[in-house]
């Protein structure tokens, strides 16, 4: 389990969990969650793109995705955002569709694409994933405060002379980063069941932004890492598991919550 | 008009199919799609198309009917959601992405499981891109009665289902149970959602599904008129869509032609996008006429938009 190309997989999976623990914080914190969805799975169209005319598919899934965080931020400011993501997202698609049909050779790699092969992650794709993940993490450490304050009170974060239309295209252009390079290793699917369910089970057990953070990092380590062993003990696909595992986390911090309030009632 | 339709386009049995069947999936979608993006709830009618698609692919491995797998699984997701807290407008997407990471993972499972058995892989493509032009004809009649159904849903509860929409604690005051119908109007969702992403696929079911409402939503304040509207917007759309589609293959004699889903969508997608442009003039003329540059623009449906 921890030899030859597993080593790859378990590296790679670390990051990947770490960085979607960071990133999902925000994402449940500020309602995101379809734009997650949205943009990783909309820019999987460009790496179909890329592969039509010969491109490296990782530059197809960056122009795709960064695509998709700029016209979605700059759309919302004159339409409802849900609606606006609903439109780039199926536009992004129907793209894909396009392209998809005038290639051949393409259904292995949608598969792949969707669902992710971290179970193929060679060593020369190890070094993108880690750069973008860093600038990534780094990105939010540095907007924190202001990621939080245009979370929680996007009034007073306007009166402190904060933009949070602009904090929110910025927000977006990190989920595509996080996303983008994540999607041909572990697919658009599970990096988007890491970055909802760990981060909204952490929310559940504390209320303290830091401590919340601290635990959906870690749930988000304990579910890839539970999910790597499983697909290699059962062979079934790693997405599986961790959209089971994630779904299981929030289904228990939801009870754990209930559980809390309750207590706290019958004190009272 | 030959330089329009080319030869064989109104003899052509896929064509017919496809025009009827797209026409009902436009028109129950449009009627959904007013209340669904009145209510915010784009992502679930979104999501609940991925749930249905991995009912699609479960049926499949199971060998019963496709049909019954994605309004079977567009149910259960609806449940799932309003289980894990889709009411209420704080934690909204998160219900629905839970529901949705989950149903995707089981997806994974399914296809993983389908393409080691029958070692079919263009099942992925099918599933997800779906074709109006390889619609079965007899699915019609079922997606005929269906959708009459759901809309009939829709016009039952019509009046209540926008007060709870537009205002709960108003409609909860009167003595609606906000919640039920909350749960009624996902049920209807789900049965649309799950019928168009078979028909048409799921992509073209979600464009169908906000698209034209949204649109229509940006251009009238009347919601009267913006359910006229985003019907005939989603059958116009359909049926250029579909005629695109059928003349691409004779544009490029080399070419396979571009997928009738690619045309649909693009027409919506600019349509949307011309209404806010129109959207743009109207309130800058609004602006022109108070004299007041930095007025808000007022809440209510228009907000809604």
């Amino acid at each position: 389990m921890f030899s030859g190309f597993m080593v790859n997989a378990w590296l790679i999976a670390t990051i990947v969990a770490f960085v979607a623990g960071v990133v999902g914080f925000f994402v449940v914190l500020r309602g995101s969650a379809f734009q997650a969805h949205a943009i990783p799975n909309g820019a999987f169209a460009g790496a179909a793109g890329a592969s039509l005319i010969g491109v490296n598919p990782l530059i197809g899934l960056g122009v795709f995705s960064l695509g998709a965080a700029l016209s979605i931020g700059r759309l919302s400011r004159r339409g409802r955002s849900d609606v606006v993501t609903a439109l780039a997202l199926i536009m992004m698609l129907a793209l894909g569709a396009a392209f998809i049909s005038q290639s051949t050779e393409y259904e292995p790699q949608i598969f792949s694409l969707l669902f992710g092969e971290i179970l193929g992650v060679s060593t020369s794709q190890l070094l993108p994933v880690i750069v973008l993940g860093l600038v990534c993490v780094l990105a939010v450490s540095v907007l924190y405060r202001r990621l939080l304050l245009t979370s929680i009170a996007p009034e007073i974060a306007a009166s402190r002379g904060l933009h949070p239309a602009r904090i929110e295209t910025i927000f977006l252009i990190i989920i595509a980063c996080s996303t983008t390079m994540t999607v041909p290793v572990v697919g658009a699917f599970l990096i988007f069941a890491l970055m909802i369910g760990p981060p909204a089970a952490a929310r559940c057990f504390s209320n303290r932004p830091e401590v919340a953070l601290a635990l959906s990092v870690v749930i988000a380590l304990v579910t890839v890492w539970a999910s790597l062993a499983s697909s290699y003990t059962t062979n079934w696909p790693v997405g599986f598991f961790v959209g089971a595992i994630s779904a299981g986390w929030f289904a228990l911090g939801k009870v754990y919550a209930t559980w809390s309030r309750s207590r706290a009632e019958q004190r009272r | 008009m030959r330089w329009l339709f080319e030869p064989g386009f109104f003899s052509s049995a896929p064509v017919h199919t496809a025009i009827v069947i797209g026409a009902v999936s436009a028109i129950v979608s449009a009627i959904v799609g007013v209340v669904t993006v009145v209510r915010g709830q784009s992502f679930a009618g979104h999501a609940l198309t991925d749930v249905a698609t991995t009912g699609g692919s479960g049926a499949s491995l199971w060998g019963i009917s496709p049909l019954l797998g994605f309004i079977g699984a567009g149910v259960l997701g609806a449940g799932a959601m309003d289980l894990a807290g889709v009411q209420r407008a704080r934690g909204r997407d998160l219900a629905t992405g839970i529901v949705l990471g989950a149903a995707t993972g089981l997806s994974a499972l399914f296809l993983y499981l389908d393409t080691t058995r029958s070692a079919s892989t263009g099942i992925t493509q099918q599933i997800l891109f779906g074709s109006i032009f390889t619609v079965d004809p007899s699915t019609i009649p079922v997606a005929v009665i269906f959708s009459v159904a759901t809309v009939a849903l829709i016009i039952w509860i019509y009046r209540p289902l926008l007060l709870s929409s537009l205002s709960p604690e108003l409609a909860s005051a009167r003595g609606i149970r906000v919640r039920s119908l909350g749960l009624l109007f996902m049920l209807a969702l789900a049965i649309s959602v799950g019928l168009s992403s078979i028909a048409i696929g799921s992509v073209l079911s979600t464009a169908l599904l906000i698209g034209p409402a949204a649109t229509s939503l940006r251009l009238t304040k009347n919601l009267r008129n913006a359910f006229v509207l985003a019907c005939v917007l989603g059958v116009v759309a359909t049926w250029l869509g579909i005629l695109f589609a059928y003349d691409s293959y004779y544009w490029d004699p080399s070419s396979q032609g571009l997928p009738v889903s690619f045309f649909i969508v693009a027409i919506i997608f600019l349509s949307y996008l011309a209404s806010g442009i129109s959207g743009v003039r109207r309130s800058v003329a609004r602006r022109a006429d108070t004299g007041n540059a930095r007025v808000a623009p007022p809440s209510g449906v228009r907000e809604v938009a």
